[in-house]
């Protein structure tokens, strides 16, 4: 199953740092990310973009996740070479994990 | 006063203003505030403002308060914004003459200063840098600029001086929506709850259109009526800090629990644990139930005391990036763009140029998810993309003529050929105690 059919996805910056929350849709799709999408999963699909650490904070009361993605921003949004400074693009690559 | 209204008039520096006016004309506001600053954008200013005294602020000030000043005054309407940037008292004196040009009855402008800590930085050469745990002393020459995020108690304090107009250079996002909640309210500062709940409702109204449907439309899962019309929200708080948030009536977007979650998330790095010149908010507790159709209750922040240290922004010349493109379309046109990728990456290597760092991407097969994008079939249309970024200006143009010249130097066919070269200016942070910093309010009048 892919994470964009029980999640939405923002993806934010700050430096050389990029943050992208997953919104599980309910309960149930709430359980089965924090099961599935584990910093180490996380890590394996961004391991061409995030050069860093990985960590994941849950918000359950929102039913969501914070990823942040140390090192993804090609040395920071301002001297970044990518097409994508800020990373915008990378919710999309969140939400197209296959979970399970 | 029972409870007030705030607009958000704009998310970033050149965001949209027709949604500003519209908010301002339809929602009864006693308040609004322009987010208009990002990381880097106070060192643009500063180096317009090295070029021109009289520049630095918002380059779209004007085309702004051209459409808003008149009907916000006329309606007691109050304008809080950061388009100072690096020349607040600039963009001030520049709304009073504008002010007056247009005919508008006399306005008092209140100027924010005292974020410019760049002699504090310069004598403080061993505060480490955050980024990188390096002494800030070591950019040496190439820093441009440094400014320390202010709070909310100047603008608080401004507002209560009977400003019209607010303008500061850097403050914290949320705080320029907190400043006149603790006017209006005399919130102290230390009220942790209430300042928590200021707090996220600032940050949730910062980016404008983000939370009303902006960012967020994905058609046939999550649609969005009327985007062409997106509208601007506001907030309804209470002195007890309740609060809803909703849009401009009649305007096009969305105001739900679940764009509010999206943005209340959006760059909040850890989302327990939000640092702001106010506080530490905590966003975990928050909850957001739909009253009405785009009419959103908000309820549940936290907030720890604020922190001993102010974040400051350190902006230093980061050398150029040249790009250059060229694209190939048709039979064989990924075959076509590998080739000439290869052709410029050698040819670059061949002219030993100085450059630190050179990217090539294929626009429409990997360019922006890069290793991880799937192996597709072969695109209709592909673009070559080669970047390179340098200390040399014009080795980093050389990258672009390099690419450029695919046209008449590598495969058959490439054509829509574009090329740039640009000046960095990158961003670093130090944190510095609160206490060095002392933000300054001072009252223009026409």
């Amino acid at each position: 199953m892919r994470l964009h059919e029980i999640a939405t996805a923002r993806a934010g910056d700050k430096g050389n740092t990029s943050q992208i929350a997953v919104i599980a849709k309910d309960e149930a799709a709430y359980e089965l990310i924090r099961e599935n999408l584990t910093t180490d999963v996380v890590a394996d699909v961004f391991a061409g973009i995030a050069k860093g650490l990985v960590t994941r904070h849950e918000a359950p009361g929102l039913r969501a996740f914070v990823f942040i993605l140390e090192g993804a921003l090609g040395g920071g949004v301002s001297i970044s070479l990518a097409s994508d400074p800020h990373g915008k693009s990378l919710s999309s690559l969140m939400l197209g994990i296959e979970l399970g | 006063m029972k409870s007030i209204r705030i607009g958000s008039g704009a998310g970033y520096a050149a965001d949209r203003w027709e949604p500003a006016l519209e908010l301002i004309e339809t929602a009864d506001l006693d308040y609004i505030a322009f987010e208009c600053l990002a990381e880097r954008t106070i060192a643009m200013g500063q180096l317009e403002k090295l070029r021109d005294p009289d520049r630095g602020y918002n380059p779209y000030l004007e085309d702004r308060w051209r459409m808003v000043l008149g009907p916000a005054k006329a309606r007691g309407v109050r304008i809080i914004t950061n388009m100072g940037a690096a020349n607040p008292k600039a963009a001030a004196r520049r709304t009073l003459a504008l002010a007056k040009e247009m005919g508008l009855p006399p306005l008092k402008v209140a100027v924010i200063t005292g974020d410019d800590v760049s002699a504090l930085v310069q004598a403080h050469p061993d505060m480490p840098m955050m980024e990188t745990g390096e002494p800030v002393g070591s950019l040496g020459n190439s820093m441009i600029s440094a400014n320390a995020y202010l709070g909310a108690e100047p603008i608080r304090d401004a507002l209560a001086m009977g400003a019209d107009v607010v303008i500061t250079g850097r403050v914290a996002d949320p705080s320029l929506f907190l400043g006149p909640m603790m006017h209006a309210f005399g919130w102290k500062s230390d009220d942790w709850p209430r300042i928590a709940a200021g707090t996220a409702l600032g940050h949730l109204l910062e980016c404008a259109g983000q939370v009303t449907g902006g960012y967020f439309a994905d058609p046939g899962v999550k649609d969005v009526a009327g985007l062409d019309r997106l509208g601007f929200p506001f907030a309804e708080v209470s002195v007890d800090a309740s609060a809803w948030i909703s849009k401009a009536s009649g305007s096009g977007g969305a105001v739900t629990p679940a764009t509010c979650t999206e943005q209340i998330l959006y760059e909040c790095g850890d989302p327990a644990r939000y640092i702001t010149p106010d506080c530490v908010a905590d966003f975990t507790g928050l909850r957001f139930d739909q009253l009405k159709p785009d009419h959103v209750s908000v309820s549940g922040a936290r907030a720890l005391p604020r922190t001993e240290t102010l974040k400051t922004t350190v902006c230093y010349h980061a050398g150029h990036i040249g790009e250059g493109h060229v694209g190939y379309v048709g039979p064989n046109a990924l075959a076509r763009a590998e080739l000439a990728a290869g052709i410029v990456r050698s040819r670059l290597a061949q002219r030993h140029l100085d450059l630190e760092a050179l990217r090539i991407d294929l626009i429409g097969v990997n360019s922006l998810h890069g290793s991880a994008s799937p192996a597709e079939s072969e695109p209709y249309e592909v673009r070559l993309r080669v970047a390179a970024r340098s200390m040399n200006r014009r080795h980093a143009e050389y990258v672009a003529q390099e690419t450029q010249s695919l046209l008449t130097n590598g495969p058959y066919g490439g054509g829509g050929d574009f090329m740039q070269v640009r000046d960095l200016v990158g961003v670093r942070s130090v944190l510095m105690p609160r206490g060095w910093i002392t933000p300054r309010v001072e009252v223009l009048t026409s």
